[in-house]
């Protein structure tokens, strides 16, 4: 069977200096899956590459068995609270309604159906009521909400989501948790960049432990132990960061 | 008797105030507020105008001065439009200044119908007439417009030096001064209000418009040939000058605007820059991108030589070498025979019967790549998850950026391992 | 009765606002308003090498040449900030002030030494001067204008999320490189077509002005963006009837003008979100505060 997800090799570099290193796993099944790690560890930026938002170094990416760029449409996105401007003009149906441009042609207008589905998505997320809204007039967990209702007006088998849960209320935690098992449940795979120990042996089947390299991953009983967290928080692979530097300033064995 | 002739005043003229006006936009540049810059010399229009109004003159003390309250303005103004309005930042600034600057053209037409002025002259400048208007000073005929200038410059420079080191912070790290107790707030006025004195002073010689180029080019082409600020403003400084010089004897062989041509002639000075620029020009990088490849491509023909000896016994020496074609296969394409001719040149490998061997100096290059490449894989094999064959690629990559001391680290963490995770013994140093 | 060529005038210049308001908000979204600026002024040369080529006032041909040269203005500034380490806001100071130079050369030489060229009002172009304009220019920019804005409409939808979130567009695999440059070559085409009338100094703010009046008035994407074009339009007629009125003075500042007023007219007085609507807000709020009719 083809796996759901398959990161081989990859590399990200920021200025030729490398924040992820070699980075390699795979989703055989559909799963929640949990990509943790501390601050700073390059797992936005692991999320990032694999949708083709930064360019790799080394390494490639494929989903359902063929490069990410030819299965867009099976893949759905929510990405951080601060990357979008939120004094931007747009109601929070309008956002919503985003979610379902990916299956419209060029030129094609959302019509009815559309405006149906991403209405019932708005109400799965319990913010039928903020839909006029303007959307910097929210609170961070609403905004999250909409966030996750647009992914979900996209119809995917595999959804990316960078922090959703980061800086929320516990109300919309739990909203967000049962949309993301639901999900689940019905066969679609979601890969949560996550911050809060605490809660991942509750939340996913799988992890995946990020320290600018790849410390672990598997089932999230056999891999979420005491010893590999703490190799990934235990702090920086300092030889890392002086290869890196190494490497940034093209250095080599010399005469 | 200093007599430069018409040519000799015009070129200082504008030199002068280029260079003051290339000093204040390294701060400009580095501090991102180019455009804030180009808003401020076009704010300043309506004061000129005004100012010409009352006075009669385009130059003297109170122009420089009302400019600089001008200047000022416009900055709160901004600011009163980004805040107040909920205008993003550089949309309020466009609409501030293409206001005042519309205010500004208004009434220069105005002045333009009652005198015989040319409403074009404020944009681009007179510096044609400009060393006509001379007065006597210590017995020398002089502009009159560097009796103005030359202060200007002066107050410039010891502006600079008198705030060097708030300044210099203030430039790159505005929360820190703030917390040394430097008030970059204040410093930001105070530029942006100097900026307008300077925009004004030089705006007789270059116009409103060009005083643009000079805020803006010399600085950025200093930003490419150095990295040291103090370097950045004498280079910003020379390039003003030269520009000048270049600019107005292309304009009087050419026959047309001065001060036109001189920003013509700083923009052609960047862009020699952005191309020749020792470190961080384009062709500089794009030199060094090619000798990385190259040295790269050599040490790929190095390591494989030294696998090739470790795989034989010693009486199957021959079989030690790479052919030519197996050699540029291993280094990758075309740049394989360059860098085989490189490997020879440097004395690392020599060709006997057809096939390449390493001489003493290759073999221990050799080495001590695939030492490095060993070495990381145990690295990775001890620090991460990956599988053992997803270590070699890895390896292959960073082995040509690992020197002696990061090899030693290495060494010391991984507590003298002997063998790879393949197996392979770890060469010595 | 007013005159039929005033009414194209009108209808020309109306639809020029109306096109720079629309593509000008787009722009001031996506953070590119200034980009805007460069353009014009890096479109100077480019009118004047094809007036060379050309040998007389041919206003087709002049626009291209500026579409050219602003374009490759455009490309100057992306290759500065991709390949060196000068940041945006220097490169787009860079080429706007040296592509302007360049410009000011070619006009000054043409004047001096070609006996037509004292007359081709090339200068007239740096500041605008609509009363110059001939009939058959008119209707050129009018038709370009409606071009303009009928290819917005259609791309709406894409223009929309591209503004507002880029990297959700690649996701869902829009090609967002192809996007920002079709989003680039109009408001190129509408900053050429604008030259005649407004010059190229002013430019810049028939492209902002609009979009940021527009906010005072609403918070909703659509209705802003009918706003910013009927406010473009507006102020495209009010400044050419005005400039046309006194022929003496240049029209790129008096169409400037009658922008800003409108934009300080919204910024203090628009119901709900001027500066005197809040105000009165807060004042009623504390009032309340005070009377303790807030809980």
């Amino acid at each position: 069977m083809t796996p759901v997800l398959d990161v081989h090799d990859v590399t990200v570099a920021y200025h030729r200096k490398p924040v992820l290193w070699d980075v390699d796993f795979t989703l055989d099944e559909p799963c929640l899956a949990g990509i943790i790690g501390p601050n700073g560890s390059g797992k936005s930026t692991l999320l990032k590459a694999v949708l083709g938002l930064v360019p790799l170094a080394s390494g490639r990416v494929t989903a359902f068995g063929e490069p990410v760029a030819r299965v867009r449409k099976r893949i759905g996105y929510v990405p951080q609270r601060n990357s979008v401007d939120w004094d931007f003009p747009v109601h929070v149906a309008d956002v919503v309604l985003m979610g379902t441009y990916g299956r419209l042609g060029w030129f094609q207008r959302p019509g009815r159906a559309e405006r149906q589905w991403a209405a019932e998505c708005l109400e799965r997320v319990g913010l039928t009521h903020l839909a006029d809204r303007q959307i910097g007039q929210l609170s961070g967990g609403q905004q999250q909400r909409t966030f996750l209702a647009r992914a979900l007006a996209q119809r995917s088998d595999l959804y990316f989501m960078d922090e959703p849960m980061a800086g929320v209320d516990a109300a919309t935690e739990r909203v967000i948790f049962t949309v993301l098992k639901e999900l689940r449940d019905a066969g679609r795979t979601v890969v949560v960049v996550h911050h809060d120990l605490r809660t991942v042996e509750d939340y996913f089947d799988r992890v995946v432990l990020l320290n600018t390299r790849l410390v672990a991953s598997g089932p999230t009983a056999t891999t979420f132990t005491a010893e590999n967290l703490q190799r990934t928080y235990g702090g920086r692979l300092a030889i890392l960061e002086k290869a890196g530097q190494a490497i940034r300033e093209q250095r080599g064995p010399g005469r | 008797m200093i007599d430069l002739g018409l040519a000799g005043w015009t070129i200082v003229v504008a030199a002068v105030g280029n260079v003051a006006c290339a000093l204040l936009g390294c701060y400009l540049v580095l501090r991102r507020l180019s455009l804030l810059g180009d808003a401020i010399s076009h704010a300043v229009l309506p004061g000129i105008a005004l100012a010409y109004l009352a006075t009669g003159q385009l130059n003297g003390p109170a122009i420089v001065l009302g400019a600089m309250a001008l200047g000022l303005v416009t900055t709160l103004l901004t600011e009163a439009v980004h805040r107040i309005g909920d205008v993003p930042e550089d949309s309020s600034m466009g609409v501030v200044f293409t206001g005042l600057f519309a205010v500004g053209v208004l009434l220069i037409s105005q002045i333009a119908n009652r005198v015989d002025l040319d409403p074009g002259c404020v944009l681009y400048g007179q510096i044609e007439i400009v060393p006509l208007d001379t007065v006597p000073v210590l017995g020398v005929e002089v502009p009159r417009a560097l009796l103005t200038l030359v202060p200007v410059l002066l107050a410039t420079v010891a502006f600079v030096l008198l705030l060097w080191k708030e300044l210099k912070l203030a430039a790159f790290d505005p929360e820190l001064a703030t917390a040394m107790g430097i008030p970059a707030a204040l410093l930001h006025y105070l530029l942006m209000a100097w900026v307008a004195g300077v925009t004004v002073a030089s705006f007789e010689a270059v116009g409103a418009i060009l005083v643009v180029a000079m805020l803006i080019v010399p600085a950025a082409t200093a930003h490419l040939l150095t990295d040291r600020l103090g370097w950045m403003l004498v280079v910003a400084a020379v390039v003003a000058v030269l520009a000048s010089v270049i600019g107005y004897r292309a304009a009087a062989y050419l026959n047309t605007s001065v001060a036109g041509m001189m920003a013509v002639a700083a923009g052609g000075l960047f862009g020699l820059a952005v191309f020749f620029a020792p470190r961080h020009g384009v062709l500089s990088r794009v030199w060094r991108t090619w000798r990385l490849a190259l040295r790269i491509a050599g040490e790929d023909v190095l390591g494989e030589l030294y696998r090739r000896g470790e795989a034989v016994e010693q009486k199957a020496a021959e079989e030690a070498g790479l052919t030519l074609a197996e050699a540029r296969r291993r280094a990758g394409g075309w740049i394989g025979i360059l860098a085989v001719w490189d490997l020879r040149r440097q004395g690392l490998v020599e060709e006997r019967g057809g096939r390449l061997y390493p001489t003493p100096a290759g073999l221990k290059r050799g080495r001590f790549l695939v030492r490095s490449h060993r070495l990381w894989e145990s690295l990775l094999e001890r620090h991460s998850a990956l599988p053992l064959d997803h270590l070699h690629d890895p390896a292959e990559r960073i082995e040509h950026f690992i020197d002696p001391e990061l090899q030693d680290e290495l060494e010391a963490l991984l507590e003298q391992a002997e063998t790879d995770p393949h197996g392979k013994r770890i060469p010595d140093r | 009765m007013i005159a039929y060529n005033t009414l194209v005038v009108l209808a020309g210049v109306g639809l020029l606002g109306a096109a720079a308001g629309l593509v000008g908000t787009f722009a001031t979204l996506r953070r590119r308003a200034l980009v805007g600026d460069a353009l014009a002024h890096a479109a100077l040369p480019g009118l004047c090498v094809a007036f060379l080529l050309i040998g007389e006032r041919w206003l087709p041909g002049l626009l291209l040449g500026a579409l050219v040269s602003g374009l490759v203005g455009v490309g100057v500034i992306a290759f500065l900030r991709r390949f060196t380490r000068i940041k945006e806001d220097a490169a787009i100071g860079i080429v706007l002030s040296v592509f302007f130079g360049l410009g000011i050369v070619l006009v000054t030489w043409i004047q001096k030494t070609s006996t037509t060229g004292s007359k081709a009002g090339l200068d007239s172009y740096i500041l605008g001067k609509t009363a110059g304009i001939v009939l058959a220019d008119v209707q050129l920019i009018g038709l370009v204008a409606a071009a303009i804005l009928a290819l917005v409409l259609l791309f709406y939808k894409e223009a929309k999320l591209l503004v507002f979130d880029p990297d959700f567009a690649r996701v869902q695999g829009w090609p967002v490189g192809w996007l920002d440059f079709l989003l680039m070559g109009l408001l190129a085409v509408v900053v050429v077509i604008g030259l005649p009338a407004v010059g190229v100094v002013l430019m810049a703010a028939l492209l902002i002005l609009p979009g940021s009046t527009a906010r005072f008035w609403s918070d909703r994407f659509g209705v802003i963006l009918t706003l910013a074009t009927l406010f473009g339009a507006a102020t495209g007629l009010v400044g050419a009837s005005l400039s046309a009125a006194t022929d003496t003075l240049p029209a790129g500042p008096i169409i400037v003008l009658v922008g800003t007023a409108l934009f300080v007219a919204s910024a203090l007085f628009a119901p709900r979100r001027g500066v005197v609507a809040r105000w009165l807000d807060d004042r009623r709020f504390r009032r309340e505060l005070r009377e303790g009719a807030v809980p």
